[in-house]
This record gives structure tokens, sequence and C-alpha cells, in this order.
């Protein structure tokens, strides 16, 4: 069963709809302890790093997030749920994030509108998560800030808004978007696909 | 890079589309699933609901339209019409939409971009505001902000590039610029206007009002400086289709979403 964490944030019903959309069997739960037992978790998001941390730290779900990376649990995080992986978040005040991915959270630089509002392209490797979608298709996006020092050996995709940032991270049983796939039409549906074959393949 | 957006808009009147009777020759065009089904394959990159009811009965029918479309259609969708209150937003939202478009109820009460976009982040709330030009024949461009612009169009008084300011100071993510005096002309958008408010505000603006052609869509994008467009009629009517104006805006050299074919 593949656990959808419920901290209150504003995508989870139409992550939950295009997710199962796309065939998988989900429990959506704001419990630590269903997340622990999971045999993959998603973190949806949008909003605010900062919000969404203490959300998390509230419902001791930090710690469960830690817990399931660390014993190679699959782990999908969309938008915010990719960003609270970094290192720290200049949000609203530097603050420490959850520390699992190298790099920090940025605002995007002066003389962009911001937020990045609509479909942007995704440049990215040949790896399972993105069969059956050409490098260069569109995804959309909705951010204001993006994952800057980030591990290269660990992005899978990258986009350019004013600067190019990595807007997709898979590496081990991490993989972390910065776009909406639930939102990204027939791609993003296919990218959810993809990864929910993964998840089932490695159980 | 970021692709402009085409964003059809379906006027909904007791949980039915009330244009766009000849778009397709479906059985049933009034059908806003089947409509935003036909749009988002058309490569629609977002489409606004705009809720044209009166009665607070049938804008619970609002409700599960929305949610029925977003069962079905993966992209982003707005809603509008009828939000008045921090908790009109959370029912739209949690029936499915992405965001919400406020218009008169910001003008009666500015807090309302505030509490929203506090509660839900700025990135759902979007400002929508309809201008009309009131200098004098021949002075400097000036144009105020108009309420219940349908039959009886109320002055507010308020400059509109002083409220497309404020709004986004209060936290609005995006703003939809609505000419009353180039709407339903069919002749082109107000690009002065597009290009003076897009200039001042670090948020995405949408052009509306006065699509009548596909360069149309291509001035407002580039002399107006618009991120999108809506429109309305050209699409319904079955005038032009979507993915004849992406094709057309894209060999202008406007970088486009192309949809991809099939369906998951």
């Amino acid at each position: 069963m593949i656990a959808v964490i419920n901290y209150g944030a504003g995508n989870l019903p139409n992550a939950v709809r295009a997710l199962e959309h796309v065939g998988a069997r989900l429990q959506v739960t704001d419990q630590a302890a269903d997340v622990r037992r999971a045999s993959a978790v998603v973190l949806p998001g949008v909003g605010a790093t900062a919000d969404t941390m203490r959300s998390l730290q509230t419902m001791e779900m930090d710690a469960a997030i830690r817990a399931v990376v660390a014993q190679g649990v699959p782990f999908l995080g969309i938008c915010v749920g990719m960003q609270v992986l970094a290192q720290s978040s200049e949000e609203f005040g530097l603050h420490p994030c959850l520390g699992l991915v190298p790099g920090v959270i940025r605002r995007f630089p002066a003389g962009l509108k911001v937020p990045q509002i609509g479909w942007n392209q995704v440049e990215h490797a040949e790896t399972p998560l993105w069969q059956g979608i050409p490098s260069g298709a569109e995804f959309y996006f909705v951010h204001s800030y993006y994952l800057d020092e980030a591990d290269q050996g660990q992005i899978s995709g990258r986009t350019e808004y004013g600067l190019t940032f990595p807007s997709a991270l898979a590496f081990n049983n991490i993989t972390a978007v910065q776009f909406h796939p639930e939102k990204s039409g027939r791609w993003g549906l296919q990218l959810l696909k993809n990864w929910v074959s993964q998840v089932a393949g490695s159980q | 890079m970021l692709t402009r957006r085409i964003i059809p808009c379906l006027d909904v009147k007791a949980g039915r589309v009330v244009k766009g009777i000849s778009f397709v020759n479906h059985r049933d065009a009034g059908d806003p699933v089947a409509l935003a089904a036909l749009y988002d394959a058309a490569g629609a990159d977002e489409l606004v609901f705009y809720d044209i009811t009166a009665s607070s009965d049938e804008r619970n029918i609002m409700v599960d339209v929305v949610e029925q479309v977003a069962r079905q259609v993966f992209i982003p969708l707005t809603v509008g019409g009828g939000i008045r209150t921090v908790d009109d937003m959370y029912r739209m939202l949690r029936a499915g939409a992405d965001k919400v478009s406020i218009n008169t109820a910001a003008v009666q009460n500015p807090g309302l971009i505030e509490e929203g976009a506090r509660r839900f982040g700025s990135q759902c709330i979007v400002l929508s505001m309809d201008a009309r030009r009131v200098n004098e024949p021949g002075a400097a461009p000036r144009w105020n902000v108009f309420t219940h612009t349908g039959r009886d169009p109320r002055p507010t008084g308020l400059d509109a590039i002083a409220w497309a300011k404020q709004v986004v100071a209060l936290g609005a993510g995006e703003l939809v610029i609505n000419s009353m005096d180039a709407d339903g002309t069919g002749a082109g958008y107000d690009n002065e206007l597009l290009r003076a408010i897009s200039e001042q505000v670090g948020v995405p603006v949408i052009a509306s009002g006065g699509a009548g052609e596909p360069a149309h869509l291509l001035s407002a994008l580039r002399d107006g400086k618009a991120d999108a467009v809506l429109a309305a009629s050209i699409f319904h009517f079955g005038t032009y289709t979507v993915g004849a104006v992406k094709t057309y805006l894209a060999a202008q050299g406007v970088p486009m979403r192309q949809p991809p074919q099939g369906t998951l």
C-alpha cells in the first residue's frame, strides 16, 4: 500500500485522484505509524517550506519520513514535498528542512515573474521514471523557490527559468519533482504511472 | 523556457456550460466534463470555469461540476464567480480547483485576498478585474475598476494600475485583466492596459476580453506583455481551435506547449 501523507496540503485531493487514475492503491493518512508501515510513501505539497516543516514535525512525520527513506522504502516528493528534502530553506527566514538531499531552497532571482506559473520543459535522462516521455516535454510548475546547490549526481531533470534548476531528483529510493505531475496532463500521468510501476516492481 | 498559456473560459449556469453549442458536434455540448476533456485533448493549458448562477443552491451544483471535471481532466482548473469568503475558496479547492478567482468580493473586502493567500498560498488566489478607460480623449490613458459589469456596471473609483499593485501586495498570485472596452468587440485585447499593468507587477498577467482572431492573442502576448491569454467566444463558437491557435503562435516565435497525443 502506498501511503499519501495528509498534512493539509491544498493539492492532496488532486494528487490522490491522479495516482488512483494510473492504478495506484493508496492510503491517505495523517498518522506517522501508517507511513512507517507503508510499502511506498508520497508527500504532495503546495505552499511554503516553513509551514510544511512545522506541520510534519507536529505530526511526527519528519522522523517517520527519515526512517522510511533510510530503510529504502520508495519515496515520492511533489513540489514542496521535494523542497523539504533539502538541508535548509530561505523561505520566510532560513530554517532547517529534512536534510535528506544536499542543497538549499532559494527564491528565484529578481527580475523574473514570481511565482513561475505555467508549463515548462524538463530535460531529462533516459531512466525508467521517464519511460515514454520525451526529453523536453512540458510539465506544470507553480513555485517561487527552487533547489540550489543540489548534488549533480542526484538530478534527474533540469528546467530553465532565468537560471537552470533541478526540476527532478531520482537516486536510490528517492524521487522528487518540483512540478505538479497531477496537473501536467498526459506526461504527468505517465510519470506517476512509471513511478507506481517501479514501486510495485520493487516489492 | 516557460511557455505562454492559452486558457479557454467556460461560463457555467446551474451546472451547464452556457456557451459553446457549436464548438463540437457532441451530443451534449453543455456538459462541463465533456467540454473540459475536449479542451484538454485540444491542448488547452488551463481551464477557467466561471459560475454565472445567482442562487446559492445552484452554487452547490458548481462544487459537483468541479469535482467531476477534476476526476477526469488533469490540467489546472480555476473557478470563479460567487466566491465571497475563505470558506467558499476552501470548498472549491477541496473539490479539485487549483485556483480561485475573485473580483467584486475583493473590491468590497480587500482583506479576502490576504486571508486567502495566507491560508492557501498566493498561487491559489487569482484576482480578476474589469477595467474601463476613463481619460478624456487625447489625454494620457487611465483606467478605472468597475464591478457588476454584467448589466449595471458600477464604478469603484479605483485606478486599475494602483489596484493591481495593491492586490499583489496583499498576496494575489496572478491577475486577470479584463478590458470592458474591448470585451465582446472581437477587435483585440486592450494591449496598452495589459502592458501598463504587466510592467508594474511581478506576478503573471492574463489577458481577457476582445479576442476575435489569433493575431489578437499574439499582440496581447507580445505588445501587451501578457503571460497568458484567456478567451471564450473564439474557441466556443468553433471559429478557431486551441490547436490551430497554438500552431500559429508557435510559428510566430511564441513559446507554446504542444500537447501530447493520446490519453492515459
